[in-house]
């Protein structure tokens, strides 16, 4: 046993049990967590795409920001271990993007500005389970939390939730998008503490 | 063997004993460690520049480690100096609850390219961002232990006053050493001093010219510039910009979780 | 080249002890060149990002990933496939 440093223990905020995964701690910050530089991509050039399925979708910033879109609150869970209850966010559903969508995909690969990619199960973006945020916290999503917009998708470790977001592949595997290469786990569930491959 | 021998020296955890504590600014302070494993002074071995990982370890297992430059000279008892980043886990305790006879545990020295030695010549060019000045208050007091007059001009910029570190030490530098701070928040009452962010025109005032005569090493200045990274990168195009051949400025970015 | 940087972004300095777990040797003087672009490097002039699920060296020049590291239960896995060489 390695010698303990009086006095020292990790900043843990009192949680309810019932809103904390296994081996999680909540957090009041937003820490930032990147693979690699943040994107500053004009948002007259900005597109969000939907490849893969029987015609690819695209819209522009203009013609995103038309589609309905709804505040949420959620709860968000890092597998570095942080949580944080009660974010709040406003985005347009996965439902109503890939609406009427002739698609029999079971899989997608999201992909963000600076080449970040990771996989999710199509089931998990629709029922009201999936947005394209850009908005945190009533205001803006800042660039260092994945704005102009991020792929949101609570139920699964946030490495899940694509900062930059530019599209969704429809595909017929499933594929290992950036972490998933490095050995985190394809599915990524919190509650069943499904962190790394294998897991 | 040797290799062996080398690795197991410098990345097995070692327990640490603070052996004193002071404050330097509200934010700071510095830390004199003990190595169980390398007791007397100027055991420690490191070279001006580099750093030291330090783990804490609570009582119910959990750990977290940050890295820290060195802030003593080749040869004075080990002394790491730590700022206090909100929030940050580590750097609370060590700044807020560290007392003597605590331990910790300690990793390195670590860092081959960062250093300084007399060796290496000059003229230097020491540029820091708040904290950043730690290792480079190891290279001054190294170059003094050292018996160096290698020519120094330090560019120091602070949020104020009263968060510059070593202040009364850099009030008083060794001969040939020149410190011009900057504070770019606030300033006391009558300061002449730069009252800016570090920009292309303090460098141009403040930085030995690229074609500055060499003292004892060749190769015309050498620089150092340390500190969060924006700070960093804008000093060292800035000085690659007047000339400065990107091979002689070295740089190393200070992160800012705590 | 967007001249905003990013705070996040360190260098292979903040890596030199995990480099000394991994190789066994100081690192940061090893020249690393990019098997995407060529550029040659010593790794203390890397871009690090770490603290996320992995730590992640890119080049300066090109962005690719040269080196990833993921801490999984206590074992460091390794990826080196984004280097030509590291010397």
């Amino acid at each position: 046993m390695p010698p303990v440093s009086r006095g020292f223990h990790r900043k843990r905020a009192a949680a309810p049990a019932d809103r904390i995964p296994p081996g999680q701690y909540l957090t009041r910050d937003f820490p930032v967590l990147s693979a690699g530089p943040t994107p500053r991509t004009a948002l007259s050039r900005w597109t969000f795409s939907i490849e893969g399925g029987h015609e690819p979708k695209s819209w522009t910033w203009e013609e995103f920001r038309a589609l309905p879109s709804e505040q949420l609150t959620t709860d968000i869970h890092c597998v570095t271990r942080w949580s944080k209850l009660d974010t709040t966010w406003e985005g347009v559903s996965l439902d109503v993007l890939l609406e009427g969508m002739e698609h029999d995909a079971p899989y997608a690969l999201a992909f963000s500005d600076g080449g970040y990619t990771t996989n999710v199960p199509v089931a998990d973006l629709l029922g009201g389970q999936a947005w394209v945020v850009f908005g945190y916290g009533g205001g803006p999503l800042g660039a260092e939390h994945g704005g102009p917009a991020r792929l949101l998708v609570p139920h699964l470790y946030f490495w899940k939730s694509a900062k930059w977001v530019r599209g969704i592949r429809l595909l017929d595997r499933d594929q290992p998008g950036f972490w998933e290469n490095y050995g985190y786990n394809m599915y990524g569930d919190p509650w069943r503490e499904q962190r790394y491959a294998g897991d | 063997m040797a290799g062996t021998a080398v690795r197991g020296r410098l990345s097995t955890w070692q327990t640490a004993t603070v052996a004193a504590v002071s404050s330097e600014t509200a934010r700071t302070r510095t830390l004199r460690l003990e190595v169980a494993e390398r007791a007397g002074p100027g055991a420690f071995q490191h070279r001006a520049g580099q750093h030291v990982d330090v783990r804490l370890t609570a009582d119910d297992g959990y750990q977290a480690e940050r890295a820290y430059s060195i802030a003593s000279a080749p040869g004075e008892p080990l002394a790491i100096t730590v700022e206090r980043v909100d929030d940050g886990e580590v750097s609370s305790w060590l700044t807020q609850e560290a007392r003597p006879g605590d331990l910790m545990e300690v990793r390195g020295p670590i860092g081959g390219y960062f250093v300084w030695e007399s060796a290496f010549g000059g003229p230097l060019l020491l540029a820091a961002g708040g904290s950043g000045i730690v290792p480079l208050r190891a290279m001054l007091r190294e170059r003094a232990r050292a018996g160096s007059d290698v020519p120094v001009r330090l560019l120091y910029s602070s949020r104020s006053w009263a968060d510059v570190i070593y202040a009364s030490e850099l009030d008083f530098p060794a001969e040939g050493v020149r410190v011009i701070h900057t504070l770019t928040r606030s300033q006391p009452p009558a300061w002449t001093g730069y009252a800016r962010r570090v920009d292309q025109p303090m460098l141009a005032e403040v930085a030995w010219p690229a074609a500055s005569a060499s003292a004892g090493g060749g190769g015309g200045p050498l620089a150092y510039v340390c500190g969060p990274t924006s700070f960093v990168e804008t000093v060292a195009a800035g000085l690659v910009a007047l000339g400065y051949p990107p091979g002689r400025v070295r740089t190393e970015r200070f992160g800012g979780t705590g | 080249m967007d001249a905003v940087t990013d705070d996040a972004a360190l260098d292979g300095n903040a890596i030199g002890g995990l480099l000394i777990e991994v190789f066994g040797a100081e690192m940061t003087t090893a020249v690393a060149i990019c098997a995407s672009c060529g550029t040659a490097s010593q790794v203390a002039e890397l871009a690090v990002y770490e603290h996320g699920p992995g730590t992640v060296v890119r080049c300066r020049a090109c962005e690719a990933v040269l080196m990833a590291f993921v801490r999984r239960r206590g074992v460091i896995c390794v990826d080196l496939e984004g280097l030509a060489s590291l010397s």
